[in-house]
């Protein structure tokens, strides 16, 4: 019996579908009143106060893609400021990199002012951009503006520093000029760095778009929590919160993807050199 | 007749970045000319200045003094008519086998496709067909060498500058690659500067070897001219007489060297 369900390589995509069924029938046991009695709290409605309701949750959900079908505005308006963030943060994050590392004195002209602003917690500056921008799409893309930028800069600058200074002058001495050397040699030798940073800054862009609605707007996931917290309706919050993370799954594996088909030429940890 | 490559009294002199008053001077008054179709040897003690020496006739490094001529005129930026093969990986570990031997067409401006059939046509001659498609971690160590061989070669330079290419070849490989090498330049005959410290790889292949004295500030301390008969099996050629006569010359030469190489970096660690 075990050994026909026993975890392999094979099964793994069911084995974590399991766990996910596992959490949720906790959660689901744990919280609905008058199942269990109270193990922590006075009252045995605690529980689904604080924690909510599985069942109603996901019923939530359905709610808004099926049956309402209200929350699409509200979802394609976040995703729409998280890519665009992200986009607009990952290429200055890209040109500005690549023009610090090949111009030592500007950068260490700037490498105060950039330590500090690194070193600042970015996530302060969004009542000003909301008073810049106003409350609409814009406050929220530079917030996550600012959060991916950083990553992404610092990303690339180390990897045009590090690139191999055989390979540099190889392809000087193949007559690239600077301008292919840019093309062919530091900008593909910089995207290994970027694609490890896309990961984390994919996320951050979400942490802005959402904060940034969190904060003040009219429309959006993150509107759609504040107002539900505003009533204590937990479960609400947690259906934004999972709708949120899912999409935050969907498109972490879109930069995956694009990843492994850029990076084939990585030579992946455990592949054997082949021949 | 003008050298294809000339050296005159150049040196060389490293400044510590962080110590001004910190310096190291790696060669001093090297004169060396390669004449167009020749092919010349340096060797040397281990930390003489010798890839030093390349790189100034590479036009990598500029040296502190002296003159680099290439078929008679004066070298500025890098050494357009040459091209070299490193020691250390240098192949871009982002483009395939093809897309690096065509790098360097793709740099001149060539249309894509002329560039593509030149390129595989260079994998045939190095014995790389059906491998165009890997990228260099797919490779073997002598297939990585062999795809460099390939990437110089393509564009024809009419100086071929070679810093130990195959040091890190096991000698089977090694003496394969040799003669590949040796066979190329004998249809070409382009001038070429091969830089290594194996002797006997020094004196299979060349027209005349140079020995280096031990650093610092290294320079030329003989030279001599390799007379076996062309063409050479590298392997066959080692046997001969004539070869074990020059080798003991050389090395007659060359010992004193390395001993004095060997004590200065064990009293430097």
């Amino acid at each position: 019996m075990w050994n026909a369900i026993r975890p392999t390589t094979r099964n793994l995509r069911i084995w974590q579908v399991g766990v996910l069924v596992i959490l949720f029938l906790l959660w689901h046991v744990l919280t609905k009143p008058g199942l269990i009695p109270p193990l922590f709290f006075d009252s045995d409605n605690d529980a689904k106060f604080f924690f909510g309701e599985p069942v109603k949750i996901l019923l939530r959900i359905w709610d808004w893609f099926i049956v309402d079908r209200d929350i699409y505005q509200h979802l394609w308006v976040t995703l729409f400021e998280t890519v665009l963030a992200f986009a607009i943060g990952t290429v200055s994050g890209l040109i500005m990199g690549m023009w610090l590392a090949l111009s030592p004195l500007a950068a260490a002209i700037l490498d105060p002012y950039i330590k500090a602003m690194n070193s600042m917690p970015r996530v302060i500056l969004a009542p000003i951009f909301a008073v810049w921008f106003g409350l609409g799409i814009a406050s929220k893309v530079a917030l996550g503006f600012t959060l991916v930028f950083f990553i992404v800069f610092f990303n690339v600058y180390q990897g045009v520093k590090e690139v191999s200074p055989t390979v540099l002058a190889s392809a000087r001495m193949l007559g690239a000029s600077r301008r292919q050397l840019l093309r062919h040699v530091y900008l593909p030798s910089a995207t290994s760095w970027v694609f490890s940073s896309l990961h984390t800054s994919v996320g951050l862009a979400f942490v802005g778009a959402v904060v940034g609605e969190y904060l003040g707007s009219s429309r959006g996931v993150g509107y759609l929590i504040l107002q539900a917290e505003g009533t204590f309706d937990i479960n609400t919050v947690m259906a934004g919160i999972l709708v949120l993370t899912a999409f935050a799954l969907v498109l972490d594996g879109i930069v995956g993807r694009v990843e492994r088909h850029l990076m084939k030429w990585q030579p992946r940890a455990g592949e054997t050199e082949k021949l | 007749m003008t050298a294809a490559l000339s050296l005159q009294d150049v040196s060389c002199t490293f400044v510590s970045r962080d110590d001004r008053s910190q310096r190291y001077t790696a060669v001093s008054n090297v004169t060396l000319d390669v004449a167009p179709g020749e092919f010349v040897s340096v060797v040397g003690p281990t930390g003489c200045g010798k890839s030093t020496l390349l790189n100034v006739a590479a036009g990598l490094l500029e040296p502190s003094s002296g003159a680099v001529r290439v078929f008679g005129e004066a070298l500025v930026g890098i050494n357009r008519r040459a091209g070299y093969m490193f020691q250390t990986e240098a192949l871009m570990p982002w483009r395939s086998a093809r897309d690096n031997v065509l790098a360097g067409l793709q740099f001149r401006g060539l249309a894509e496709k002329d560039a593509a059939a030149l390129a595989d046509d260079w994998l045939k001659r190095v014995g790389l067909t059906g491998f165009g498609d890997r990228y260099p971690h797919q490779l073997s160590g002598g297939m990585r060498k062999r795809t460099s061989l390939a990437q110089t070669l393509v564009l024809d330079p009419d100086i071929i500058l070679m810093d130990e290419p195959f040091s890190a070849l096991d000698i089977q490989t090694r003496q394969l690659m040799e003669n590949e090498v040796l066979e190329l330049w004998a249809a070409k005959r382009k001038a070429v500067l091969f830089i290594t410290h194996d002797l006997d790889e020094a004196i299979a292949m060349s027209d005349r070897v140079v020995v280096l004295s031990a650093g610092p500030a290294s320079h030329p301390i003989g030279e001599f001219v390799i007379d076996l008969a062309r063409p050479r099996d590298v392997a066959e050629v080692r046997v001969t007489p004539r070869f074990i006569d020059l080798h003991k010359a050389i090395w007659d030469v060359l010992r004193e060297e390395v001993l004095k190489g060997y004590a200065q970096q064990k009293r430097a660690a």
